[in-house]
């Protein structure tokens, strides 16, 4: 018999296998032809479009819209590789509601804004599955670079790389590509093993090797990689997951977030995955949505979101938010976890109530507790490993407009790196004006 | 509730929305259908003479063009005239019309251009007790190619003489339904008034290609491995009909000769356009072949409604209204001024009111950094282009600058005194133009 939603502890199988591949489908499915040329003809072909400026990559979105309304999507994704080489990603996962979305004067005008999104991802998708790669080479130029981390500031770094006519080895610590496309966000988001198929689309470029299981502090130095490559883009991301700071941390059942989202990205089947009758997650990014809805669609039967302040401080955008609540994921705001009680593993997390005063965040003292067989710790990830020689700026490696770091002959780009937000978008645009700017710099 | 009843030529209906002849008014089954969804009349598919009826394509007959959401916008066809057997058509006219004593039924008709053809058919049409025929003089594909349809449409004095035989033979109202595919539509209007037509009926399709077809490397539709030109209809084709019943209103030789317009008739507002350029009834072809005979209820209750809302009791309250302000381009008055003006609680930012007046010629409008757009009115000539292309409605209006006040694009103070282009000193043939 299958374990109901009311089995206590942290069972597996709580939903039928059916359920689960419902459950896990295509957030947002990709349009039919026709239903792409009715979301396209809506675009206004704005003059120097909103939506353009507020895309990090720079996509020429009305160009590419009128592209598909024009019935050829396979140039229309090509003006969004162009810009983006991970586009087919980008839109799956932008929070195209406070990018370009929010940006078209349709969402000013009605509420409704173009789904660029979607339609981004009918192109790229029609280009894709003709297997179609649409960059060739450069005459090669004799160069190489070395890329350590092969998400998408990375992958995006290298492809630009190749296509300039330089070798490129991307070394990365896992044994998989795509970084946190691969490992790190919501499985509804990159259906059908999106991620890899898209890696090994971007790897038709040629002239790019990878090299797994090679991590920075380990089998790789910054100074062996600077003697043996002409350049070095560190694309490393955030390996660190901040603390809680709450008794009872190390109780069984408490656990990163981003591990459990790994761990789900690559179960080979979700049935077998095990999740608590009652999960709590702390935090209010992404990766709390992420974790929180999934728990939720693998069956367990509570699930909330404590988040120490109120909504509009969330990271998550309100779209994530509400996402969250349509699949029955509570969300609690303004409060903190103080302790998590349970004999060896936890079984309840005591939160205490907090108010902001003059920004600065204090408890209340009033405390609640609810049942929680998990806690998904989901309050940021923090630089790690990264090689003392570079400057950091704040928490993460300092990098001039272009990429460049206080070490002479290394970039960095994506998470690791100041400036931006950390979205697949921005990443990819980092790497691609780093590539650039290493282009520029060896051919100068 | 305003009063719908339609009185043409002495021809009662109860609306002004009669079917045209085409292929929805074909035959009894469709017809009687017609009627019951609410139609005032029918001019019934075009009959041909005695004997083995004409013989159509068996591939496609009708083409296409698309707008958003694939809206048919404007059709094709190269479908002959009926291709069934006269004696089974004037039967079921019979039948039809004995049921529905209180609807229009015209019967269309194209015969060859012989007088013994239009004396043999022409009694035996009468017979059937229909309310009236019209002459198809239209149809651009096809039948024009044996002699007839718009073959003798764009001939004004085969018009005139076929409508001679008609008016010597038959006893009751002939229309003539005359082709857009002339370059005067005046000219075969007169002929058909010459020829004692009671009324002209327009416009018939317009010759056109839809579109090709580049793998085939043949226009559209496509029988096997070609195609021909055929005959365009629907709401693209409006405008021109538009000008065209005008034309005949507003002309001396013709005003006050009864027009049943047709073109692209879809709402009741297209027919209500027809009818203040004085029509005194509308026929409608493609909006029912697009989404059915229940297509008229919307008309119906729409022009009542506007009706009501103007005050309009009955038909003749505003047929013909707008006639008297269709005017040539040189009696338009030149010291009539306006400047674009853009509401900026109603704009969106779009900006395609500032490419497309940077683009196209003027340059008259300003964007700032944050997108803010406004009209410069030293270099506006209100062309009307930014409302034109803003997709909010109302967003951007003309408004006119008062006598008395200085157009900033010229200089000059704004006069109240109408002045046009027979008495503007560029003009060097001022006096050629009155």
């Amino acid at each position: 018999m299958a374990t109901s939603h009311q089995a206590s502890g942290i069972e597996a199988g709580r939903l039928s296998a059916s359920e689960i591949a419902d459950n896990f489908g295509d957030l947002h499915p990709q349009y039919e032809a026709h239903e792409a040329a009715v979301a396209a003809d809506r675009c206004y072909f704005c003059y120097d479009a909103p939506c353009m400026t507020a895309c990090p990559t720079s996509i020429d979105i009305p160009q590419f819209i009128r592209e598909i309304q024009a019935g050829h999507p396979e140039s229309a994704a090509k003006t969004i590789l162009e810009q983006n080489i991970l586009g087919g990603m980008c839109a799956r996962v932008c929070p195209t509601e406070t990018l370009c979305e929010e940006a078209c004067v349709r969402e000013a005008a009605e509420g409704k804004p173009v789904e660029i999104g979607r339609l981004q991802r009918y192109a790229t998708d029609t280009l894709m599955e003709k297997g179609v790669h649409p960059f060739g080479r450069a005459e090669a130029t004799g160069k190489k670079v070395a890329i350590v981390g092969a998400g998408p500031a990375g992958l995006s770094a290298a492809h630009r790389l190749a296509m300039l006519g330089h070798d490129v080895v991307v070394y990365d610590a896992k044994s998989k590509a795509g970084g946190l496309n691969e490992f790190g966000i919501a499985a509804y988001k990159s259906t059908n093993d999106f991620a890899a198929k898209e890696v090994d689309w971007l790897l038709q470029i040629g002239g790019i090797t990878m090299e797994y299981g090679k991590k920075l502090g380990a089998e790789l130095s910054l100074d062996a990689l600077k003697a043996d490559y002409d350049a070095v883009f560190l694309s490393i991301g955030l390996a660190g997951v901040n603390a809680l700071r709450a008794d009872g941390e190390d109780k069984d059942g408490v656990r990163d977030a981003v591990d459990f989202i790994a761990e789900l990205r690559q179960a080979d089947d979700l049935t077998n995955l095990a999740v608590g009758r009652n999960v709590v997650v702390i935090g209010g990014g992404m990766t709390a949505v992420d974790a929180a809805v999934q728990s939720k669609l693998l069956g367990s039967e509570n699930v909330t979101i404590a988040y120490r302040r109120g909504r509009d401080a969330m990271g998550a955008s309100r779209f994530e938010q509400d996402l969250a609540a349509t699949k029955g994921v509570k969300l609690m705001f303004n409060v903190q976890p103080v302790a998590i009680h349970g004999n060896g593993a936890c079984a309840e997390i005591e939160l205490e109530y907090t108010r902001s005063e003059g920004g600065t965040l204090t408890g209340t003292g009033e405390t609640v507790r609810i049942a929680a067989d998990q806690v998904y710790k989901a309050i940021g990830q923090t630089l790690e490993g990264q090689p003392g020689a570079l400057a950091l700026e704040g928490r993460k490696i300092k990098v001039d407009e272009n990429g460049r770091t206080s070490v002479e002959g290394v970039w960095a780009g994506g998470d690791c790196a100041s400036g931006g937000e950390d979205l697949t978008v921005t990443a990819v645009a980092e790497g691609r004006d780093a590539a650039m700017d290493i282009h520029a710099s060896l051919m100068g | 509730m305003a009063d719908l009843t339609a009185d043409f030529l002495g021809i009662k209906s109860p609306n002004p929305f009669w079917l045209a002849s085409a292929p929805p008014t074909d035959k009894e089954y469709n017809v009687r259908r017609a009627f019951e969804a609410g139609w005032g009349g029918v001019v019934w598919k075009t009959l041909g003479s005695e004997g083995p009826p004409v013989v159509n394509v068996n591939g496609p007959r009708y083409g296409a063009i698309w707008g958003a959401d694939r809206r048919l916008l404007g059709l094709n066809n190269i479908e002959l005239i009926t291709d069934r057997p006269l004696e089974v058509n004037l039967e079921e006219i019979t039948r039809v019309k004995k049921d529905y004593p209180d609807r229009a039924i015209i019967v269309s008709i194209m015969v060859p251009c012989e007088e013994q053809a239009w004396k043999d058919i022409l009694p035996r049409v009468e017979a059937t007790g229909a309310d009236g025929i019209e002459l198809n003089f239209g149809c651009p594909h096809g039948m024009a190619e044996r002699g007839m349809g718009s073959a003798v449409g764009q001939v004004p004095e085969y018009i005139q003489m076929v409508t001679e035989w008609c008016k010597k033979y038959y006893s009751k109202p002939v229309i003539v339904k005359l082709t857009p595919n002339i370059t005067d539509i005046r000219h075969p209007a007169r002929a058909a008034k010459a020829g004692g037509a009671d009324a002209v009926s327009l416009i018939n399709t317009i010759n056109s290609i839809v579109s090709v077809d580049l793998d085939a490397m043949a226009p559209e539709p496509t029988i096997g491995d070609k195609g021909t030109h055929g005959g365009y209809c629907g709401p693209a084709v409006k405008p021109i009909a538009l000008n065209m019943v005008a034309e005949i209103a507003r002309c001396p030789q013709t005003h006050g000769l009864p027009i049943s317009a047709i073109g692209g008739v879809t709402t009741w507002r297209d027919a209500a356009e027809f009818m203040t350029m004085g029509a005194g009834n509308v026929q409608v072809c493609t909006a029912a072949m697009t989404y059915g005979f229940n297509v008229v209820k919307e008309m119906i209750s729409g022009l009542n409604q506007w009706m009501d809302d103007k005050g309009y009791k009955t038909l003749d309250d505003f047929v013909g209204k707008a006639v008297p302000n269709v005017t040539d381009w040189q009696y338009l008055n030149l010291n009539y001024v306006a400047k674009a003006k853009i509401s900026q609680d109603d704009c969106i930012k779009c900006g395609r009111c500032f490419a497309a007046c940077e683009d196209t010629s003027h340059q008259a409008i300003a964007m700032s950094e944050d997108r803010v757009f406004t009209v410069k009115d030293d270099e506006c000539v209100a062309c009307n282009l930014c409302v034109n292309v803003c997709p909010v409605e109302g967003c951007i209006t003309m408004e006119q600058v008062p006598a008395g006040q200085i157009d900033e694009r010229t200089g000059k103070v704004v006069s109240d005194e109408y002045a046009n282009w027979t008495t503007h000193p560029n003009n060097p043939s001022a006096t050629a133009a009155e």
